[in-house]
Formats: C-alpha cells, sequence, structure tokens
C-alpha cells in the first residue's frame, strides 16, 4: 500500500469529485457538503502522511501502469512537490468548509468542481513528466472556469471569457513549446531531458531554446508575470471570494512549473542552455513587484487590493527562482506557503467585511460600519501584518529570510530597494484600507440590525488561515529545516535524476 | 513535403492569430480552433515526418515514433472539450452583456456601424 501513496493524493479528489456527482450526493445539499468535507480532510491527512513518508525516505518515484521512466508517466513525490500538494489539501478543505456556510448553494457543483481543482493542481505538482504537466493544467484551468463562473453575474461572463480565451491560447503555446523540445531532446520524462539538455550540439541548441522560452510564456501567464498579468486583477476581484482564495495557489502552480523546469532541465548542468531563463525572470519579476506594488496603492476595494498582493508576491517568487541558489530556494518555499495562506485568507475576509457593510461592499470608501468590528478587525490587522512582514509573523520571517538569500548576489543592489520600498507601500495601502473600512462610517451603528453576524464556519476557516502565520514562526526551526532540505533536493540535480530514472518501481 | 507541410501550419497559425486578435467572440473562436490545428499537426511533426514505416513494432525495421501520435490524440480531445467550452461560454457571454464582444462593450465608431450593415 505504501508505494502508492504518491498517487493518492490525484486519485482520492478524483474519485471523490465522482462521488459527489452520483445521485445520493447530488440531490441532498447535507449529504453533499459531508462527503465533501470529509473527502477533503482524507486528502489532507493524506498529503500530511505522505510529506512525513518522503521527509524520512526520500524521493518516491512512483511509475504509472508499472511503466519505468522514461518510457512510462512517472509521479515524483519529492520534498518540494508534497510540500506543495499539503498546501493545496489544506487550502481546499478551507474553502469547502467555507463554501459550506451558503456559498455552495448558489451555484451548482461547487463541492466536486473544488475537487476537480485539487486534483489538477496535486497532479501538476506531482508529476515528472511535462505533457502529463500539460494535461493537469488542463484539469485545473477547466474547473477553474467553471468555479470562476459560480454564482456568477455579468462582470463574471465578462471576465471569464477572457480569461478562458487568454489560457486557451496559453495552451496552445504550452503544445508547441513541448512539440519542438520533444522534436529535439526526443523525451518529456523532465529528468530525462535535463539528462539529454547537455548533451545538444549545434542548431537543436537553438531550437531547444526557442522551446524552452516558450513554455516560459505559458507558466508566466500562468503564474501573472509582468506583461501577461492584465487578467489576474480582474479575474480574481470578479470571481467569488472563496473561489479567489481557492485561486491563490493557481499562480504557484506556474511558479512551481518555472521553478521546477528552469532549475532542473535549463539549470546549472544544462551545458550552452544553463542558467537560460534567468535573465528574462529576473527583470520581468521586478518589473512585476513595482507593477503589483502600484495595483495595490491604486486599489478601489479590498479584493483587489488583495489580487494585487498576489502580483507582489508572484513577483518576489519569480525573482528568488531567478536567483538559482540553495538558499533563495528555501526563501521562496517559506514565502510560498506564506503568502498562499494569507492572501487566502484575505479574500475570505473581504467577502465576510462586503457582506456586513451592505450596499457599499468592500470598497474602499465611508460606508456602514460592520456588524462584527472587533473580529474582523483583528483578523484584518493580523492579516495585513503578515502581508507587510512586521514582526512577530511569518511574513516577517519569510522577508528576513529573502533578504538574506539575496544578500550576496549583485542582484542585491536592485532588489533591496525595490522590495523595502514596496513593502512599505503594502503598508501604507493597508493601512489605509483597514482604517476606511473599519474606522470611516457614515451612519450610526444601529441601522444595521438587519446584517447577520458571520457564519461560525466561516470565521472557523479564516482564523484558521490566519493561524498558520504565527504557526510558521513558532515551528520556523523544523519547517525552515524542511525547506532547506527541499531545496537542496531540488537543486541536487543528478540525485533527482538517478532516483527518476532508476528507482522507478 | 517538408515545405508544404511547415507552410500549411504556418497559414494555419497565422490566420489563426488574425481571427483571434478581431473583437467579435465568433472569429476568436475560430481563430482558437484554427490555432489548436495547427498545434496538433506540429505536435505531429515532433517525431518526424517519415513515408512507409511501421507503426506497430516488430514488423520492419524501422519504425515511425508512437509517442507524437499519441500526444496529438490526447491534444485534440482536450483541445475539443475546450473549444465546446468556449463556445457555450460565448453564447452566455452574448445574452448576459448584450454584445458579442469579447471585452463586453460595442465601439461607438462609424466604422464599426457600417461593418455591422
Amino acid at each position: 500500500m505504501i508505494q502508492h501513496l504518491a498517487s493518492l493524493p490525484i486519485l482520492l479528489p478524483m474519485l471523490t469529485a465522482v462521488i459527489l456527482l452520483l445521485p445520493p450526493c447530488g440531490k441532498s445539499v447535507k449529504i453533499r457538503r459531508l462527503v465533501s468535507i470529509v473527502m477533503a480532510i482524507a486528502t489532507f491527512a493524506i498529503s500530511v502522511f505522505l510529506l512525513v513518508h518522503i521527509n524520512n525516505t526520500g524521493i518516491n518515484v512512483y511509475a504509472i501502469g508499472n511503466w519505468s521512466a522514461p518510457f512510462g508517466i512517472v509521479l515524483v513525490a519529492d520534498m518540494l512537490s508534497t510540500l506543495l500538494v499539503t498546501l493545496t489539501s489544506l487550502l481546499g478543505l478551507g474553502a469547502i468548509l467555507y463554501g459550506s456556510a451558503g456559498d455552495d448553494e448558489k451555484g451548482s457543483f461547487y463541492h466536486p468542481l473544488v475537487h476537480f481543482l485539487i486534483l489538477g493542481v496535486n497532479g501538476a505538482f506531482l508529476t515528472g513528466d511535462l505533457f502529463n504537466l500539460f494535461v493537469f493544467f488542463e484539469v485545473l484551468l477547466i474547473a477553474s472556469y467553471a468555479l470562476l463562473m459560480h454564482a456568477g453575474d455579468k462582470q463574471n461572463t465578462r471576465a471569464a471569457l477572457q480569461y478562458v480565451i487568454l489560457n486557451l491560447v496559453g495552451s496552445s503555446v504550452f503544445l508547441i513549446g513541448l512539440g519542438i523540445l520533444y522534436g529535439v531532446l526526443g523525451t518529456l520524462n523532465i529528468a530525462d531531458m535535463a539528462q539529454k539538455v547537455s548533451e545538444l550540439s549545434g542548431d537543436d541548441v537553438y531550437l531547444a531554446k526557442a522551446g524552452g522560452l516558450l513554455l516560459l510564456i505559458v507558466f508566466a501567464l500562468k503564474g501573472a508575470l509582468l506583461p501577461l498579468h492584465l487578467w489576474l486583477p480582474n479575474t480574481y476581484a470578479s470571481a467569488k471570494p472563496v473561489v479567489a482564495a481557492l485561486f491563490a495557489i493557481m499562480t504557484k502552480v506556474g511558479v512551481y512549473a518555472m521553478l521546477r523546469v528552469y532549475t532542473v532541465i535549463f539549470g546549472e548542468q544544462a551545458g550552452a542552455l544553463e542558467h537560460m531563463a534567468q535573465p528574462w525572470l529576473w527583470g520581468l519579476a521586478i518589473a512585476t513587484i513595482i507593477v503589483g506594488a502600484i495595483g495595490v496603492m491604486a486599489a478601489q476595494d479590498l479584493r483587489k487590493l488583495t489580487a494585487n498582493l498576489v502580483l507582489v508576491s508572484v513577483g518576489t517568487l519569480v525573482a528568488l527562482i531567478a536567483l538559482q541558489n540553495v538558499n533563495a530556494t528555501a526563501a521562496l518555499l517559506y514565502y510560498l506557503v506564506h503568502s498562499t495562506l494569507v492572501s487566502a485568507a484575505l479574500f475570505l475576509l473581504a467577502d465576510l467585511v462586503s457582506i456586513q457593510r451592505g450596499k457599499v461592499g468592500d470598497r474602499l470608501v465611508a460606508g456602514r460600519s460592520v456588524k462584527q468590528p472587533f473580529l474582523l478587525g483583528v483578523c484584518f490587522i493580523i492579516a495585513a501584518l503578515t502581508v507587510v512582514g512586521m514582526p512577530p509573523l511569518s511574513g516577517f520571517v519569510g522577508k528576513i529570510w529573502i533578504l538574506k538569500a539575496t544578500l550576496n548576489s549583485e542582484q542585491a543592489l536592485l532588489f533591496w530597494p525595490v522590495y523595502l520600498v514596496t513593502s512599505f507601500a503594502l503598508l501604507v495601502a493597508l493601512s489605509r484600507a483597514g482604517t476606511t473600512l473599519f474606522w470611516e462610517h457614515k451612519s450610526k451603528n444601529s441601522e444595521n440590525a438587519e446584517c447577520v453576524n458571520a457564519n461560525p464556519l466561516q470565521v472557523i476557516v479564516i482564523i484558521g488561515l490566519l493561524a498558520c502565520s504565527p504557526l510558521l514562526v513558532i515551528f520556523g526551526g523544523p519547517i525552515s529545516e524542511y525547506m532547506l532540505g527541499a531545496a537542496v533536493q531540488l537543486h541536487d540535480i543528478s540525485g533527482g535524476i538517478n532516483a527518476v530514472l532508476k528507482g522507478g518501481m | 513535403m517538408e515545405l508544404l507541410y511547415a507552410s500549411c501550419v504556418g497559414v494555419l497559425v497565422s490566420c489563426g492569430v488574425f481571427l483571434l486578435l478581431r473583437a467579435r467572440t465568433f472569429p476568436v473562436v475560430l481563430g482558437l480552433t484554427m490555432i489548436s490545428y495547427a498545434v496538433n499537426l506540429f505536435l505531429f511533426s515532433a517525431g518526424r515526418l517519415t513515408i512507409n514505416k511501421a507503426v506497430v513494432l516488430g514488423t520492419g525495421t524501422e519504425y515511425a515514433d508512437p509517442l507524437p501520435q499519441a500526444l496529438v490524440l490526447t491534444a485534440i480531445v482536450i483541445g475539443f472539450a475546450m473549444t465546446a467550452f468556449v463556445v457555450i461560454l460565448a453564447i452566455r457571454g452574448r445574452a448576459d452583456l448584450g454584445s458579442d464582444h469579447v471585452d463586453g462593450y460595442v465601439p461607438n465608431t462609424s466604422a464599426d456601424n457600417k461593418e455591422q450593415k
């Protein structure tokens, strides 16, 4: 049983989604919620178990159908991918619990779609094959298209149409890139590609470079890197907040694909193509941070503000990918976990605030005061402190680690000022947002008697997501050790190749 | 054969990109379809263009690369589903937004009005 563990984070959500579509779950909301929550907890538990197992035993390669690599498709569960799978399952569990408080009834098929999305994201993290990565991208995309339309209005349709068309173009570019790489390298297994890319010579080098950079376009589109980021703020702001919270993991899939492809395949052992994407990634990442910070300052409502915060975090993550060293990668992983959780919490918080403020919603203008100012206010200030990177929360640790990781590189001259000024801009923008939302009232409290308190389930989810931030600090020792281990494992390219090509069961 | 094949892919892609840049959803969907045809042809050529080679292992000394064919098959299925979805979404957009423009607004230029007539 234990050797099949790596496939379970993919199989379980798939099974759950299918069960949820069948009659007993399809008819009754209660049964549907129960099954969905139980299975989400099971997926999370299995992910944690896999995480612990991988941490103890090293890379686990699962050959699907027992066709060993490079001929068959393999799932590669290493420390990096299992970490992200666990994060996805946790976020999925949060979205399902939050949705069960009422959002799931506003449209059809919420629970199956969330499980399909988890299936796609987990698959994209676990797969060791580039074409399989494409397939899982499509799985998560089609689930996200439908989720984006969940309980939608006209604004949703417009945003969804643009998002879908953009991503379909992205998929075509992905396939062209894969075609070129397959034509040149004769394989699509990531480890095998890493091995063969250094043996290229002559014109093939340029073809492989073209293919690799086409993939960069796709990953930049999924990850919302600068020239291709325009879809993100509108899409995230028009989606239902609980869906947007779940989408916080989707940009990370693009970041993960970049990390995997440009560290393992086109990394330091790639011969003529060594660190191929680095100059592109570096410049675009810095520009993304700046544009994201401007977006945060200019945002008119809390959801757009959070969407732009996602942009800033993507820029930071990609800048760390461009550095291509172990310490930067470890800092990246820590920051990735922290930023995903806190931006999800902020999206959910925006939902509660906008419900309680009535007509003005989450727009940053003076309006009705919220019904539960203390609860939501405390949650908001914790989230804000975490995002900005103030002590004692996880944002601070992440920030120090990032600054330390970039200290010795020559790029620090550019990165430090941009990153620190951005943090200050975020501090200003979030202070302004918090002040307006919680302290500037137009009317008296008595008027919002018709407004109901937030559902306890929703509050629990938000507090749970926010509680991860202090936990990331309290258990900072073991967690940062794990991140370092994962980074070392990722950068140990020959070790990874050996594990995949020779260790397949 | 290579020249013919490559120009076929090229023409399909350029037509697709041209249609993709139109303002209305129907040409955009057609453009997406054309690009996906071109992509399928391109993927197929990744296994090199050969004639008269055995498809099944063991029936000849040289054989055609089977993997691109599997890739194309997968890409066709996925492309088909995605096209169906985008068509439905375009119809929904036409109903919801009152126009078939991709960005949901009808630009008020005289040239556009003439085109509509």
